[in-house]
């Protein structure tokens, strides 16, 4: 039977799990006293490449080794930025995660910054959540209070300052070079690379950007030990991780769990599908993620499996659709989507994404024509792998993914409206809803 | 509404966060709707001045993010969620009949000026879809008829309160708290919405032995 393993996830029913006094209560801020008090720098470093831990953000790289990519003896600035831009359809992890225990994420940045020795760290918020941002910056201010930042924190010798910055909408903005320019004060165009955030990022310094819950899961490996993270997941996926699942599900949730666990026994745990219905495809990591059919149940939910399976496990983001659902509409809506957040930057992304709505439109309508399939697929092999950051890229594969499994139903909307082939009522919550 | 000292002084408080002053554009322009309404031309020429840039510059980072709005605001900002996940399962519905109850299209503002509504992107609460906000803070689970009763609620200065958040004052209240000026309503809802919680009710309910973490009674 698949296990839960509640750790980032373990005091969030308290009502002051978000408090200095709620998460101290449960011997907070002790691993970020014993890494800086006990421990090198480097020390740090060495433990979080050992335990395996890997990016929660979508790429999965390892997390040790983007610390030590960091040049030491520079004489520059160095800064640690946390991406809490968290945009990405389907992805609703941190936000959770920042509005329940957002202590958690201040510890695991000041380890983070302790180890890559920097004295600046950012929280780099998306701005349309308010009272995460409350949570965040009250977090904050009392790590100030108590001594876990500002000066020579508990007698280290160690300074830390950190800002609290948000966004502004802007789906772009996760990118992680894009997020650098946004916080420089620019539009958030994605930068060329090389040169990495590493060698030069924030103000052309060395800067490591992680993700919210990447960051978060270290102070947990500092206090136990990397044999006891090891004891979670699979041997190249190591550790436990928060998968989200939404949609037609009866029980939809934050489920925390070693990577490994398969969309069958998470979907078991949520209690099935919502009554009378059974799962048509759903996404592993967010909509950039190619989505996935019933075939893929028993597929281990981890880096290595789901892209065996020709997908990403991305940010682990279940979005489940019934036997009601229209691919065409969904993959329309995630199209326009990818239209709108385009930056504008390079051409095959700012045109492509495009001309593939155009057309996803026409399908979804019914007017689509014999050769618009071909046309999809043409357009989706001039922007994949041709585009200046993984968001064009990203817009490509929904569309390749529902082509693959349900070309039928492209082929239906050469004649049939969407709406008519699967009656939109019949996907939402309620009644009523032929809109 | 006029630009201030005061808020000058704000602005420049929002540049002292930042090793390079510029960093603080964002926030200085989210202050700017808070006192403006909307991002004016006077914000924009506030916010070169004290950056030493110019207005055009300004204004190519205005035009790229879609928080910042260039005509008036209503009171409160809604928005419906209508991407993918939210649309199926009912979000397409709840937008559409709320244009319909307020007889505005979308980005339009009610004649009353109570209300502008707005169809937005996914807002990472998925597992509470159909979703929607109002001055950004959480609606979850909504259907129709709950929408629109917020609707009426908001349009009638009645008390509405955020699914996990505070009691909604307005729009551009809010718009300060983006600038990073903190409104003391921190403790006003939970700590975590009942989605959040599912892993750990489960895991209880199962008797899962919680693994020893830092936060784990030693
Ligand atoms: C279009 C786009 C959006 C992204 N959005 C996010 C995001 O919201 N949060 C995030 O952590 N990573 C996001 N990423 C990935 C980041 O670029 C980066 O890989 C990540 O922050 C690294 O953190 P990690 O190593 O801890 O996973 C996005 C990438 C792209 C291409
Ligand atoms: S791929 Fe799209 S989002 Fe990325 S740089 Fe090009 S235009 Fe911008
Ligand atoms: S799709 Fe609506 S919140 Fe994610």
């Amino acid at each position: 039977m698949a296990t839960i393993t509640p750790v980032l996830t373990a005091y969030w029913d308290e009502p002051d799990a978000f408090t200095y006094a709620g998460y101290t209560r449960h011997n907070g801020y002790q691993a970020s006293r014993k890494a800086l008090t006990t421990m090198q720098p480097d020390d740090v470093i060495q433990t979080v490449k050992d335990s395996g831990l890997r990016g929660r953000g979508g790429a999965g790289f390892p997390t040790g080794m983007k610390w030590g990519f960091i040049p030491q003896g520079d004489n520059k600035p160095h800064y640690f930025v946390v991406n809490a831009d968290e945009s990405e359809p389907g992805t609703c992890k941190d936000i959770p995660l920042m509005m329940a225990n957002p202590h958690v994420l201040v510890e695991g940045i000041i380890i983070g910054s302790y180890a890559i020795r920097s004295n600046h760290a950012f929280i780099y918020i998306r701005g349309e959540v308010p009272h995460v941002l409350r949570r965040v910056q009250a977090a904050v201010a009392e790590a100030y209070a108590n001594g876990e930042l500002g000066k020579n924190i508990h007698g280290s010798g160690y300074d830390l300052e950190l800002t609290v910055h948000a966004g502004a909408g802007a789906y772009i903005c996760g990118e992680e070079t894009a997020l650098l320019d946004s916080l420089e004060g620019y539009r958030g165009q994605p930068r060329l690379r090389p040169p990495f955030p590493a060698v030069a990022g924030l103000y052309a310094c060395p800067t490591v950007v992680n993700n919210v819950e990447s960051v978060a899961s270290v102070p947990s490996i500092i206090a136990n030990g990397i044999e006891w993270f090891g004891k979670f997941g699979t041997e190249k996926s190591k550790g436990f991780t928060l998968y989200s699942l939404s949609g037609h599900v009866k029980n939809p949730g934050q489920i925390e769990a070693p990577l490994g666990i398969t969309l069958r026994e998470l979907l078991d745990l949520a209690g099935g599908m919502r009554e009378g219905s059974t799962l048509k495809f759903w996404t592993p990591g967010g909509s950039s993620t190619p989505i996935l059919t019933a075939a893929h149940l028993d597929v281990p939910l981890d880096y290595e499996s789901i892209a065996e399976a020709g997908s990403m496990l991305g940010t682990k983001a279940l979005q489940i659709f019934d036997q009601t659902t229209s691919v065409v509409r969904c993959v329309l809506r995630w199209t326009e989507f990818y239209k709108h957040e385009s930056c504008g930057k390079c051409t095959p992304c700012r045109e492509g994404t495009w001309w593939l709505q155009q057309i996803m439109e026409r399908i979804e309508q019914g007017k689509g024509t014999e050769e618009d399939i071909e046309k999809l697929l043409d357009l989706c092999d001039n922007i994949l792998g041709r585009s200046f950051c993984a968001l064009g890229d990203g817009a490509t594969s929904p569309i390749t993914s529902a082509i693959e499994y349900f070309r039928d139903e492209f082929i239906a909307g050469t004649h049939t409206p969407a709406w008519e082939l699967f009656p939109y009522e019949a996907s939402a919550l309620f009644a009523g809803a032929n809109a | 509404m006029a630009l201030t000292d005061k808020t000058r002084a704000e602005m420049r408080e929002i540049m002292a966060r930042y090793p390079q002053a510029r960093s603080a554009l964002l926030p200085m322009l989210h202050l700017v709707q808070s006192e403006e309404g909307y991002v004016t031309p006077e914000g924009i020429e506030m916010c070169a001045d004290e950056l030493g840039i110019t207005a055009a510059e300004v204004t190519g980072v205005v035009t790229f993010y879609t928080m910042y709005k260039r005509r008036a605001m209503g009171k409160h900002h809604v928005g419906v969620c209508t991407n993918s996940l939210c649309a199926i399962m009912g979000g397409d519905a709840i937008f559409a009949q709320l244009k319909d109850h307020l007889g505005v299209g979308n980005d339009q503002t009610t004649a009353d000026g109570q209300i502008t509504l707005e169809h937005i992107e996914c807002q990472a609460a998925c597992d509470f879809a159909p979703v929607l906000t109002i001055d950004w803070e959480f609606f979850d689970n909504q259907t129709p008829g709950s929408a629109i009763d917020l609707m009426n609620d908001l349009i009638a200065n009645r008390e509405v309160k955020s699914t996990r958040g505070p009691v909604i004052t307005s729009w551009r209240d809010n718009e300060r708290l983006f600038a990073g000026f903190a409104d003391g309503k921190v403790n006003e809802g939970p700590a975590a919405g009942e989605a959040s919680l599912l892993g750990l009710k489960l895991a209880k309910e199962r008797g899962d032995s919680i693994p020893a973490n830092p936060g784990a009674d030693a």
